[in-house]
């Protein structure tokens, strides 16, 4: 099967070389971009390739906030990083406590209706958020909970996807192993808590990265139940500084404060990456 | 210390018109002690009888006492038992010793009481080595010592094996047999043990409950089910070749007009009442040298398998097939030989071929 043809390996290659270009070039453009200056931006079009040097004011400036040359105030992005991280933890060890619970219940009680509640909790998988946010918009309002951090976070807990991934999980545990630990004397939420948990641990990381990333990303909802400052996340604030009124946009400044954006789920995914494989792709775990 | 006993239980799946009952109204008493092995069949309802003492099957009817105490509604945990599965059960993400001590910690043992006993079972099992290992570093065999240490440490009433053996491969399994004989010498516990192995039934047993159809066909020590099964089913189920079973001996021949009837006119005809099932073990026919005539049976040979120290004829008595074993010592007769085959008529079964049960004949 394996051909050894120079000619091939080539056009492998180029092929492989092309795609890392599509995906990276504009990464570094934002890289780039986030080390000029906002004049050398917008005066020399196209922008020039070569990293500018006010790297270290525009990355102080994006962080910590400050006034720029051309007078415009930029907002301190910090705490946003702060609310996105803590709604995006928030979210993902949510969402996985709940489905845990949720997979924990379908597949291991008898209870009447228990396909029913199954096939609810399937359902809503095809009905995404931006389908439902009226009403979500309308309950949360109606309880006070704009601008918290639980509303921020809980109408987003519930996972069909995470529950899904449980459930199939769970379903491939043996029930010789539910009936050792009945006679070991283990009571259903022990059993939970030394064998189920224990045992998805994978599954648990992999879920962990990709709902985090899934937190850190939310942007419709934050847009539509945020209206004050501190509990803004990050990539809402992007969104503020481009509409920087007379002054223009500080390209480099929003540059500068989309890569920071991008480095938590990052250091996320480096850090979990191969948890996250496992998780995935090993079905003996 | 740990008395077993069966009174009219039965199982039931579903509800109503549409229930299918697996056990019908099954009697047994176990003493104190005592290592029964109960066979039969797939699907006889052997293991729903052991699942239903271990809790993890309810009664649908009758009761099920441990040391007199009816345990039908107890937790699993609660009825002092301890149960070995077929493919172990181990705790994937637990060592050895973990697996050992779970239900130890749950039980609200001290950490040195569990030490204590986990330290002993693994002596007694030659493990103590493994005890931080996983169950997935283990070999077939480790794992089910691991499964078997579980139980010992629990120092239940009962010990219930579903099958364990089934899963090692025949060195292995004659090994860990006698292991489970030594096991149990030592600690004298009562065993129950479900196999649809019957040479794993008749080496273990000391008693053994051979079960179809969801009923005891046989209760007995594996000499009397061997030499007096109670019916057509135990005859053909324990033994290995199976004993010969003549169904239709007494019908007349179908080409040759020779019936098995008239070969044995001389041999059975004050014995056995024509409508008898006739049974025969392999080994308790003898080929002899000499000439057919009264009371020596003519056998038409038409198969020899050579087994090593013995070897199994197979061949025919007038229209019926009988399979003979025989010491590889003794001189083979040849494919197409007619020989004579000498069968005392102690060693003669009868079962009536309407019910299936033995028929004690005039001979015993």
């Amino acid at each position: 099967m394996v051909e050894n043809r120079p000619a091939l390996t080539v056009l492998t290659h180029l092929t492989l070389v092309l795609g890392v270009v599509i995906v990276g070039f504009p990464l570094y453009v934002v890289v780039i971009a986030s080390t000029q200056t906002a004049q050398d931006i917008v005066q020399n079009a196209p922008m020039s390739l070569w990293p500018g040097d006010s790297m270290a004011e525009n990355y102080r400036v994006a962080l910590w906030g400050g006034v720029l040359n051309n007078g415009g105030r930029v907002a301190p992005a910090w705490p946003m990083m702060a609310v996105s991280l803590a709604s995006a933890l928030i979210i993902a060890f949510g969402k996985i406590a709940i489905s845990l619970l949720s997979a924990f219940a379908i597949v291991f009680f008898r209870f009447r209706f228990r396909t029913a509640c199954f096939w609810l909790i399937f359902v809503t998988l095809m009905l995404p958020i931006e389908v439902r946010i009226g009403p979500t918009y309308s309950v949360v309002a109606s309880l006070g909970l704009l601008n918290t951090m639980t509303g921020l976070t809980v109408p987003l807990m519930a996972s069909a996807t995470a529950t899904f991934l449980f459930r199939q999980f769970f379903l491939t545990v043996p029930d010789e192993l539910v009936e050792a630990a009945r006679i070991d004397g283990a009571s259903p939420m022990q059993f939970f808590r030394d064998h189920l948990v224990p045992l998805s641990t994978t599954t648990i990381a992999a879920l962990f990265v990709i709902q985090f990333i899934y937190g850190w990303n939310q942007y419709l909802w934050p847009l539509l139940m945020t209206t004050n400052e501190t509990m803004l996340p990050i990539v809402l604030g992007i969104k503020r500084l481009l509409t920087g009124g007379d002054a223009g946009t500080d390209w480099n400044i929003v540059m500068a404060t989309a890569i920071l954006a991008m480095v938590p789920p990052a250091v996320v995914v480096l850090l979990m990456q191969k948890w996250l494989v496992r998780g995935l792709v090993d079905s003996e775990k | 210390m740990g008395s077993l006993s069966f009174e009219r239980v039965s199982k039931r799946y579903g509800q109503g018109a549409r229930a299918v009952p697996v056990i019908a109204g099954l009697d047994a008493q176990i003493a104190d002690g005592e290592f029964v092995v109960i066979v039969g069949p797939s699907g006889c309802g052997k293991s729903t009888l052991l699942r239903m003492v271990a809790g993890l099957e309810d009664v649908t009817g009758g009761e099920i006492r441990i040391d007199g105490r009816v345990i039908n509604g107890l937790e699993p945990a609660q009825r002092d038992i301890a149960m070995v599965f077929q493919n172990y059960a181990l705790y994937p993400h637990m060592t050895v010793f973990q697996n050992m001590a779970y239900g130890l910690r749950i039980a609200g043992l001290g950490s040195h009481e569990i030490e204590r006993r986990v330290g002993h079972a693994a002596q007694i099992l030659e493990i103590s080595e493994l005890l931080a290992r996983k169950p997935r570093e283990l070999s077939g065999g480790q794992r089910q010592r691991v499964a078997m240490g579980r139980a010992i440490v629990r120092q239940p009433k009962v010990f219930l094996f579903d099958e364990p053996l089934s899963n090692l491969d025949a060195r292995l399994r004659a090994q860990t047999r006698l292991e489970i004989r030594r096991l149990h010498a030592e600690l004298r516990t009562t065993t129950l043990f479900v196999t649809h192995d019957q040479v794993e039934a008749m080496t273990l047993a000391e008693r053994m409950i051979v079960m179809n159809a969801g009923a005891i066909e046989q209760i007995g020590t594996p000499e009397s089910v061997y030499e007096r099964p109670a019916s057509l089913f135990v005859a053909s189920f324990i033994g290995s070749p199976p004993m010969n079973l003549l169904r239709n001996w007494a019908a007349p021949g179908a080409a040759t007009g020779a019936s098995t009837a008239a070969a044995l006119r001389d041999v059975l005809g004050t014995i056995v009442p024509p409508n008898a099932v006739l049974g025969v073990r392999p080994e308790d026919a003898v080929i002899v040298d000499s000439p057919p005539f009264n009371g020596l049976w003519p056998l038409t040979v038409e198969v020899i398998e050579m087994l090593g120290a013995e070897r199994l004829i197979h061949g025919r008595v007038g229209t019926e097939a009988i399979i003979i074993r025989q010491e590889a010592s003794r001189p083979a007769p040849r494919a197409g030989q007619q020989v004579s085959l000498q069968i005392s008529p102690s060693k003669l079964h009868t079962f009536d071929a309407r019910t299936g049960r033995r028929v004690e004949n005039a001979a015993d």
